[in-house]
């Protein structure tokens, strides 16, 4: 089983730690994990906002880099569903279009070996419990792509319910959306900023050490919403609590 | 170019993707919806579903009906009541006669029967799951304005002949060539906080009598 | 009297940010929209086959799409059959001027209407006062928007931005402007102003002699329309009067009787949150002796075929008006409905609007990015419209430009104004993302200076600084890392 590392962009660049928490992590359970270095960028960014052009030579670029994989594996629910919701639509249309006739084929390549981290632990490795140690309380944000674009169910809770020590706060709203949507946090930043401090409120409310997703770039928006009110309460990654152990704690 | 011609021209330009020569009807369509949600007991959630909406559901058999059909009107304080031209005559036979009968016919006006306290009709079909009675302007149910004006309602379902489980099923039990009324409990409205309240501009009063053996 | 106007309002964001800071509007439409938003989840929890009758819904609607000519064609002859007189209107103008004209033949000057979502968009009221007619909303939501000079915020409760104790005011305040006053010493329990409404109406709807009426569905095999309601308005309106006149697009017809058994289930309980809505009236041409004796309906285009001829956004026409995605929706309820500046707000109206109007102003070009794309609205819409994939589509539209349809006529639009900045800054960054070389490098400048970095962005990040911190900027991006203590050995099995 040939396993590659998608880090994404927002984590190579600002959340690293991430990135070596799923590398830990993967390899603890007995998975070698490589990271081919070609790799950039989904193209969420430019494609949700209207230039999916500029998202073609990110597609092919994917594929080429995660070329021979058997799974490639992101802690990222919104840039696994980049890839498995809009890859193929963007080939389709470039084939509409009388243009690049062989994107189509490219972008369906890589659909089905594309998972999102809690994906390929719960459902090819088969595992709830890895073993982790995590004295924290802790609480869920299930981010919208994660949870409605790949359908990830309950398997982040089922990963953090395993977790020794860890004690798992409900999160009123949960599944409303903390207001991030990328470029939308700029372009709206009144309705984002509004969500943003709703969403603060119930997670202040639980009364959590830390709020625990799936996806670091609405942790930005939460984190740095948290941040500024002053609220004591740490972003943390899934993969992050995942890696911790009584040893290494993350 | 008159609108018609604009208009089917603009559509069929917009479908310059649809092969020509498609022909819908042979192209499946996945009906993979049920026919029934197979309720135990189809007139008993009727009358629960039609209680859910705050009409007021009865029982009787047919030797009972008249009485309670007078009951009714009286509880309500009628002294006049619409009757359609083929309401089966015994239905009123209890109900004394100082309570004026206004017939249903074309003179029958609005304004006229906005000074009628109650109206009394069968129903064409009543469809258990959704709780909603539908008149189809048959000789029990009459004109439809006499079954919107008055402000108390009493609508005699025979049971189990008139009751089916689903919408699939009573939309082929009805002619669509006929006006139809379906009606769901009392008027009501949530235009205010988005939130129920029964009694806007429809009979505020609903009893439905289950008619059985 | 005709009330507000969406013209000349600002982009979304503008209005949006206004919204946030109105307490009270914010309070009214929270309380609103959960309200319904948990009760829906029950209604359609009752259904085990919800799945399948949201995916047929969809098939049909599609089908009646992709054949829309035959079906109207079909539809028109089935409704003249029947009795009924059938017009055509390819613009709001066309529409407005077709009503005026069968009104004023009657003689009348004063019509009733129901609810209806197209002759709001077609603004239709203005249109007859213009011409010395007076029309009377007459669904409680529409007469509170209409007493109070106001607009429609929300498409199945258009007064969701008033709470009980403004109805009251209004109500008391206005109603004898129209026609009979409230009662004195009104309350604000809603049954005492359901009862107002009620009082107030009853003299117009007996008297009322030309009704006007949208439709929920019209059946082309049978020529039957169909008008879904609550309060008992609607029956008033499309039986008592002698004259009806249906205003209805041409995206609401559906192919068979049949295929009512699909949206009979899929609207109330996406809509009121009801197993079936307290009134549903059928009607097939005319009657002899029941209802009006004299029935015309009225096509309406204005856009709709712009909208059918991009095959990604013509999804955005099977909607049929329940509002489930407006009630979920975490914009709309900070934003609330008037942002939106037409009769359709919320997720739908996002999609629907710059597609009916265009994206030449800048409101229009601002809707299809009121939204953060969670996804809410596409999984409650009853016949699954992906509206986040439509929101995409036309972000496109507006930045990219390209081939549309706009009039009925294909033409090549224009990138909008105001995003070269932005376009620029997407194609560097595609550039930099394409050369991972030069993504490194730019990392370990970043790494460098981190100690320099502002709490507060300056330029366009100052609209994320604002309310939220940035996060700081790591020592070595994960990809040095990697490089530092793997080596090469990422790119061993190449």
């Amino acid at each position: 089983m040939r396993v590659a590392l998608f880090v994404t962009c927002v984590n190579d660049t600002l959340f690293p730690r991430t990135g070596q928490a799923v590398v830990a992590l993967l390899e603890r359970l007995g998975v070698a994990v490589d990271f081919p270095e070609e790799q950039s960028c989904c193209g969420q960014p430019q494609f949700n906002t209207g230039y999916r052009r500029e998202t073609e030579p990110l597609v092919r670029r994917y594929a080429r880099a995660f070329h021979g994989y058997d799974y490639i594996v992101t802690p990222s629910g919104s840039c696994a569903a980049m890839v498995r919701d809009n890859y193929p639509r963007i080939g389709a249309r470039a084939m509409s279009e009388g243009r690049d006739r062989g994107l189509a084929s490219v972008a369906e390549s890589v659909v089905p070996r594309t998972l999102e981290l809690t994906e390929f632990l719960v459902d090819v490795l088969g595992v709830t419990d890895v073993g982790a140690y995590y004295p924290h309380s802790v609480t869920y944000h299930p981010t919208c792509h994660g949870l409605r674009m790949l359908g990830l169910g309950d398997r982040p809770r089922r990963l953090l319910e395993a977790v020794r020590g860890l004690t798992l706060l409900d999160l009123p709203g949960a599944e409303e959306c903390c207001g991030f949507g990328g470029t939308f946090a700029v372009k709206n930043e009144a309705v984002s900023a509004a969500m943003g401090a709703d969403k603060a409120r119930h997670i202040v409310g639980t009364g959590a050490e830390a709020v625990c997703t799936v996806d670091n770039s609405c942790q930005t928006h939460i984190g740095g919403t948290l941040s500024r009110l002053g609220a004591g309460v740490r972003p943390v990654h899934l993969a992050e609590i995942l890696a911790s152990t009584e040893e290494t704690q993350w | 170019m008159n609108a018609r011609e604009v208009v089917l021209g603009r559509v069929r330009r917009a479908l310059a993707d649809v092969p020509r020569g498609e022909e819908p009807e042979r192209e499946p369509l996945e009906r993979g919806y049920l026919e029934s949600h197979q309720p135990a007991d189809p007139v008993e959630l009727l009358a629960e579903n039609l209680a859910d909406y705050r009409a007021l559901v009865h029982r009787a058999t047919a030797g009972e009906l008249p009485g309670l059909v007078a009951r009714l009107l009286a509880e309500r304080g009628a002294s006049s009541v619409v009757v359609p031209a083929g309401l089966p005559p015994g239905w009123l036979a209890e109900v004394p006669d100082e309570v004026r009968r206004v017939a249903d016919e074309e003179a029958a006006t609005a304004r006229l029967l906005d000074g009628v306290d109650s109206v009394v009709t069968g129903c064409a079909v009543a469809i258990a799951e959704t709780g909603t009675v539908v008149l189809d302007a048959g000789p029990d149910q009459g004109r439809r304005r006499i079954t919107l004006v008055p402000d108390h309602h009493v609508c005699v379902v025979a049971v189990p002949e008139r009751v089916v489980d689903s919408v699939p099923l009573a939309l082929r039990r009805l002619d669509p060539s006929r006006p139809l009324t379906w009606i769901s409990g009392p008027s009501a409205t949530s235009d205010i906080e988005l939130d129920r309240v029964e009694g806007v501009h429809g009979p505020r009063r609903l009893d439905v009598v289950l008619l059985g053996a | 009297m005709s009330g507000g106007t969406y013209l000349g309002m600002p982009a979304f964001p503008e209005a949006a940010r206004a919204a946030t800071r109105d307490e009270r509007l914010r309070g009214n439409l929270r309380h609103a929209t959960h309200t319904i938003r948990d009760k829906r989840a029950r209604a359609v929890a009752e259904l085990p086959d919800w799945a399948e009758l949201r995916a047929a819904g969809a098939a049909i609607k599609d089908r009646t799409l992709r054949h829309l000519d035959g079906y109207l064609e079909r539809l028109e002859e089935a409704v003249t059959a029947a009795g009924g007189q059938v017009h055509w209107a390819a613009d709001a103008a066309q529409a407005n001027e077709i009503v005026t004209r069968l009104v004023l033949r009657t003689g009348e000057r004063e019509v009733v209407k129901v609810k209806s979502m197209a002759t709001q968009e077609l603004g239709l009221n203005a249109a007859l006062e213009r011409a010395g007619v007076r029309a009377y909303e007459t669904d409680l939501a529409e007469l509170i928007v209409q007493l109070g000079d106001d607009l429609p915020s929300h498409i199945l409760v258009p007064a969701i931005h008033r709470n009980r104790r403004e109805i009251r005011d209004i109500f008391a305040e206005r109603m004898g402007d129209w026609g009979r006053p409230a009662p004195e010493g009104l309350t604000d329990e809603p049954a005492d102003l359901a009862e107002a409404a009620r009082l107030h109406l009853r003299q117009k709807f007996l008297d009322a002699k030309v009704g006007i009426s949208g439709a929920n569905f019209m059946v082309a095999e049978t020529g039957t329309m169909v008008v879904v309601e609550s309060e008992g308005n609607g029956r008033m309106c499309l039986t008592l009067p002698e004259t009806l006149i249906s205003v209805v697009g041409i995206e609401k017809v559906v192919p068979t009787w049949r295929d009512l058994e699909v949206f009979l289930q899929l609207l109330p309980r996406s809509s009121t949150a009801e197993r079936m809505n307290p009134y549903t009236s059928m009607w097939t041409g005319t009657s002899d002796g029941d209802g009006p004796s004299t029935f015309h309906l009225v096509l309406v285009d204005n856009g709709r075929t712009d909208t059918l001829a991009d095959e990604v956004g013509r999804q955005a026409l099977r909607c049929i008006r329940c509002s489930a995605c407006l009630n979920v929706c975490p914009v709309y309820e900070r934003a609330g409905g008037h942002a939106y500046g037409s009769a359709y707000p919320g997720p739908i109206g996002a999609i629907l609007t710059p597609q009916l109007r265009g994206v030449d102003t800048a409101l229009d070009a601002s809707l299809p990015y009121a939204s953060s794309l969670c996804g809410a609205c596409y999984e409650v819409c009853p016949v699954a419209i992906d509206i986040p994939e439509v929101l995409v589509r036309l972000r496109e539209r507006v930045v990219e430009g390209g081939e549309a349809t706009v009039g009925g006529t294909r033409v090549r639009i224009r990138p909008a104004r105001g995003h070269a900045a932005e376009r620029a800054a997407m194609r560097a960054a595609r550039w930099a993302l394409d050369h991972p070389g030069a993504l490194r490098a730019g990392q370990r400048v970043a790494g460098r200076m981190r100690r320099l970095q502002p709490r507060r962005l300056p330029g366009p990040g100052a609209a994320w600084s604002r309310t939220r911190d940035v996060p700081p900027l790591p020592p070595e991006s994960f990809r040095s890392w990697w490089r530092r203590t793997r080596g090469e050995s990422g790119e061993a099995g190449r």
